[in-house]
């Protein structure tokens, strides 16, 4: 009996060090709730500015861009660039607190790694959204479009950190998908996918994690 | 018993059992990383177990300078794959037996 605990102890060694060394582990759920938080004030933000004809228009171009001299579709851009800042140094922050209280390092080689498999599905989305925005004025498919890019990077993400990060990056695939069908609601799919399902994602690997 | 003579001496340390673990996974593998991975481990305690894991030919070694700065680096052999594998076939076998 003695003989098979050592060898199950030997088995959790071996899973411990296979993980540690591959995935970003450090990844706090806490990240998860705060960028949510900041998402739904910038959707509070850009609702109390625009209110809610200018984005329940169900034109897939840019017809209520501008309404009593204000211009949404500046607006809306420095909104959510303003969010993602936000939510990206609180993200880092939290990740930062819980990797320095479990004594990890932060930037391993897994860390570049997840970094780089992040930043290339995410640039995509980016440069392709400003294209939809500025060359064709195709407002109404930002929304959508955001959150397919943003499921597909997290499902590319979830081979290098956390695995359960890939069901938050098929819920935001899903929502994009909803999301196309009711252009015009394109604020509210986004206060659901970047603040509500982040919040509930979070909770979620908080309480799983890091209890 | 005859699945206990299949266990390889070569990974019943702790150190070892992480080194081998860690380089399944993991192409090329600096010498600081592996202390800040595996728990509790000293410079020379883990220089020597390198060495043993490498006069075994179960890892190899790259020695290159980053700048001014040497940098040692490890790899996985075919062969240390191979008797990793093996010995997690053991370890499997055991713990099926006791079912």
């Amino acid at each position: 009996m003695k003989e098979q605990n050592e060898q199950l102890e030997h088995l959790a060694e071996i899973r411990t060090m296979m993980e540690r060394s591959s995935r970003f582990l450090s990844l706090s759920g806490l990240s998860g709730i705060s960028a949510g938080i900041i998402a739904l004030a910038g959707a509070f933000a850009a609702y109390q500015y625009m209110g809610w004809e200018a984005f329940s228009s169900h034109e897939v171009y840019e017809t209520n861009a501008m309404r009593g001299g204000r211009d949404y579709t500046s607006f809306l851009i420095a909104d959510a660039l303003v969010v993602i800042v936000l939510a990206l140094l609180s993200g880092f922050y939290f990740t930062w607190r819980k990797a320095k209280k479990k004594g990890y390092q932060i930037w391993t080689p897994t860390a570049r790694r997840l970094a780089i498999n992040l930043l290339i599905p995410l640039a995509t989305g980016g440069i392709f959204c400003l294209i939809l925005i500025f060359k064709y004025h195709l407002v109404g498919l930002v929304a959508p479009a955001t959150l397919i890019f943003y499921g597909l990077t997290l499902l590319n993400a979830s081979k290098y950190t956390l695995d359960e990060i890939r069901y938050l990056g098929i819920s935001e695939i899903i929502l994009g998908l909803i999301a196309t069908f009711y252009i015009g609601y394109g604020l509210l799919f986004w206060a659901i996918g970047f603040g509500v399902l982040h919040i509930v994602y979070g909770a979620l690997m908080f309480n799983k994690y890091e209890r | 018993m005859g699945i206990i003579s299949k266990f390889n001496k070569a990974f019943e340390n702790r150190i070892r059992l992480g080194v081998m673990s860690i380089l399944m996974v993991n192409d090329w593998v600096e010498f600081n990383r592996f202390k800040e991975l595996i728990d509790d481990v000293t410079d020379g305690n883990l220089a020597s177990h390198l060495k043993a894991l490498e006069k075994l030919e179960y890892i190899v070694v790259r020695k290159a300078f980053i700048g001014r700065k040497p940098q040692t680096s490890y790899a996985a052999t075919e062969a240390g794959r191979q008797a990793f594998n093996d010995h997690l076939d053991a370890l499997e076998a055991i713990l099926r037996k006791r079912d």
